[in-house]
């Protein structure tokens, strides 16, 4: 980075500013003054996506709070009330509700550029780190404001959820019933389910982004090519040769990708907002009843790959434990990722095709198991009980299942066929087309 | 590039980032319209800020029915011939006697009973002070003194007000009593909240 300096030379107002507040100093620092890997490619825009999106959630959220009532008896209807009767709240609404549908695929889309430009490799560990905190906290959140319409969908995933809780052994119970206030999910989970979704994990996840940024700013981008620029430096002006100012030319590169991002998003909110129940499911349009479960119940679609993985593990010594811990690490360990990757170099241009194949079945494991996710454990039937082994067990448990192990295989075996995978050479200098 | 850079096309540069920033704040300020508006009276807030239709046939003389209009107090006072009288005697105590402030009444009670029918006072029941609602004291003197001829008197700070709800001179209050807008649908049923069609 380059040294602070340049406070001097202002004058007028924003000296005066400087004098006092090291705002030119913060700018030079870490827009006009960043230099970036020139070679960014369509990849890297998603970062820039996430912060808007969730500026975006809070603003939405913040004007939903004025109209919404977190109040068992009167959340249905209050989200109603916002729906037909404030002014534009439907939109408001729809703003926030595809948002968080499109905050987490521009986050999974922000994850899979990072593994495979190998952008959590030292010394980028905890920098990674902290978006698997992110995103940790962003399932939170999400989970957290599924409950807030009191729908069907909301009261029965949130119970479900609490009652992993549940499963842990010996303080289970107890655990769940502390997290939900009372001996079923009614006003009590409710009330603090907003507190979390409003104010402790939208503060938790800005400080989160922040020291996320701080630790981007700090060692510097990764790219496609995943070497460092900063290797070859201007020896007068000890700036990167491969690199340009954040501001302008990527700040310019964002405002294309976002004008982009913005018209599939209006087009979803404007003509698809339920998206087919993928980001508001039907059966959240009928209040929550606690004695009655909806015929199917899935989670939104983010969460689908991960309670696959849940559906997907058979109680052990009649616990559901072990369902519930494999669903936790396959969220962890995303954090591990750094420490699994042996391979000497970052980005999967230049690491082997045996890398490339595993990080390919990983993806399709992702999309197979959300899949399933979405659909009961029925949908392909059974074998035909003649089988050995097999028979009559549901198709797409047993396929979840395969799916599963090989979801787990890419994390577990990293260490020994990044190794193995044998790596081309590396450039000195990034390349462009 | 580095080449190129010298060839710098300010006036093409300058306009692009103008173009740019016009559009990106119609696009801001144009998004924030639904935002702003959202914090306006919903629906719900218009539809219980619409007319009340009140029927005043059980209305004897002498005495006040008290009504909710936009959650507000509307007094529908039936007045006594004797009430009525009392309006002419005190002009020179009022601060506003002939109306000139013409925002507290429609036009079509501008005059000197502030009503549509002379006995009929339809009124808001909020003090133009600082918004409590005044107690009628509709009979002469009692606890207001020899000098009082009924009226409204406001307990927070003081204020006056004669039978047709126009202020005392002295009173904290600034001006008369609010005429909300009203018509009558027939003899007995009076709307409150929409305008007489004489008016017009």
């Amino acid at each position: 980075m380059t040294k602070k300096n340049d406070t001097q030379n202002s004058t007028g107002f924003i000296g005066w500013i400087d004098e006092r507040f090291p705002l030119s100093s913060f700018i030079k620092n870490h827009l006009t003054g960043y230099y970036a890997p020139k070679n960014f490619n369509f990849w890297y825009l998603f970062g820039a996506l996430a912060l808007f999106v969730f500026v975006m959630q809070i603003l939405t959220g913040i004007f939903l709070t004025m109209h919404y009532k977190p109040d068992a008896e009167q959340a249905f209807a209050s989200v109603e009330y916002i729906m037909r009767d404030v002014s534009f709240g439907w939109l408001i609404r729809y703003m926030h509700s595809t948002g968080s549908s499109l905050f987490f695929v521009v986050i999974y889309l922000h994850m899979f550029k990072s593994l495979m430009y190998g952008s959590y490799q030292k010394p980028r560990e905890l920098l990674w780190i902290f978006g698997v905190a992110i995103f940790l906290a962003l399932m939170a959140e999400a989970f957290f404001g599924y409950l807030l319409p009191w729908g069907q969908m909301s009261y029965w995933g949130a119970q479900v959820i609490v009652n992993l809780f549940a499963t842990v052994p010996f303080i289970g119970p107890d655990l769940a019933e502390w997290v939900r206030g009372d001996y079923l999910i009614s006003d009590a989970t409710l009330n603090r389910f907003f507190a979390f979704h409003v104010i402790a994990l939208p503060l938790a996840l800005a400080g989160l982004i922040f020291t996320h940024l701080i630790a981007l700013h700090e060692v510097g981008s990764n790219n496609p090519d995943g070497i460092e620029i900063k290797d070859y430096k201007d020896k007068k002006t000890g700036i990167p040769l491969d690199g340009i100012p954040f501001h302008p030319y990527y700040t310019v590169k964002d405002l294309v990708g976002l004008t982009v991002f913005l018209i599939v998003f209006a087009s979803i909110i404007f003509f698809a907002p339920e998206m087919g129940g993928y980001f508001l499911e039907a059966n959240n349009f009928v209040p929550a009843d606690p004695l009655v479960t909806p015929s199917h119940i899935a989670p939104v679609w983010y969460f689908t790959p991960f309670y696959s993985i849940l559906r997907a593990v058979p109680p052990i010594l009649n616990s559901q434990f072990p369902g519930v811990a494999a669903m936790g690490l396959s969220v962890l360990i995303f954090a591990f990722v750094p420490w699994l990757d042996k391979s000497p170099v970052r980005s999967i241009r230049y690491k082997g095709i045996l890398f490339k194949k595993w990080l390919g079945a990983f993806v399709i494991s992702f999309i197979v198991l959300g899949y399933l996710g979405t659909v009961p454990s029925t949908i392909w039937g059974q074998f035909p009980s003649i089988l050995p082994l097999l028979g009559g067990s549901d198709v797409a448990t047993v396929v979840a299942r395969i799916f599963t192990i090989i979801y787990f295989l890419f994390f577990f075996l990293m260490p020994v066929y990044s190794k193995k995978s044998i790596t081309k050479p590396v450039p000195k200098r990034v390349t462009m087309k | 590039m580095a080449n190129k850079s010298k060839k710098v096309d300010l006036n093409r540069r300058r306009f692009l980032v103008t173009a740019t920033s016009v559009t990106g704040a119609i696009g801001v300020t144009s998004l924030g319209v639904p935002f702003v508006s959202s914090m306006l009276p919903s629906e719900k807030a218009k539809a219980a800020g619409a007319s009340v239709e009140v029927d005043v046939s059980n209305v004897k003389q002498g005495k006040v029915l008290t009504t909710e209009w936009r959650g507000q107090p509307v007094w529908i006072l039936n007045r006594s011939d004797k009430m009525l009288k009392s309006l002419k005697t005190s002009p020179k105590k009022l601060a506003d006697p002939n109306l000139e402030v013409s925002s507290q009444q429609p036009k079509y009670c501008q005059n000197k009973t502030r009503s549509i029918k002379p006995n009929m006072l339809v009124i808001v029941g909020i003090c133009t002070h600082l918004g409590c609602s005044p107690s009628p004291r509709l009979l002469p003197k009692g606890d207001m003194g020899e000098n009082w001829e009924g009226g409204f008197f406001c307990p927070c700070h003081g204020s006056k007000f004669d039978l047709a709800g126009r202020v005392f001179k002295g009173s904290p209050a600034p001006t008369n009593l609010v005429v909300p807008p009203h018509k009558y649908l027939n003899d007995n049923i009076i709307i409150i909240g929409e305008d007489s069609e004489e008016e017009a």
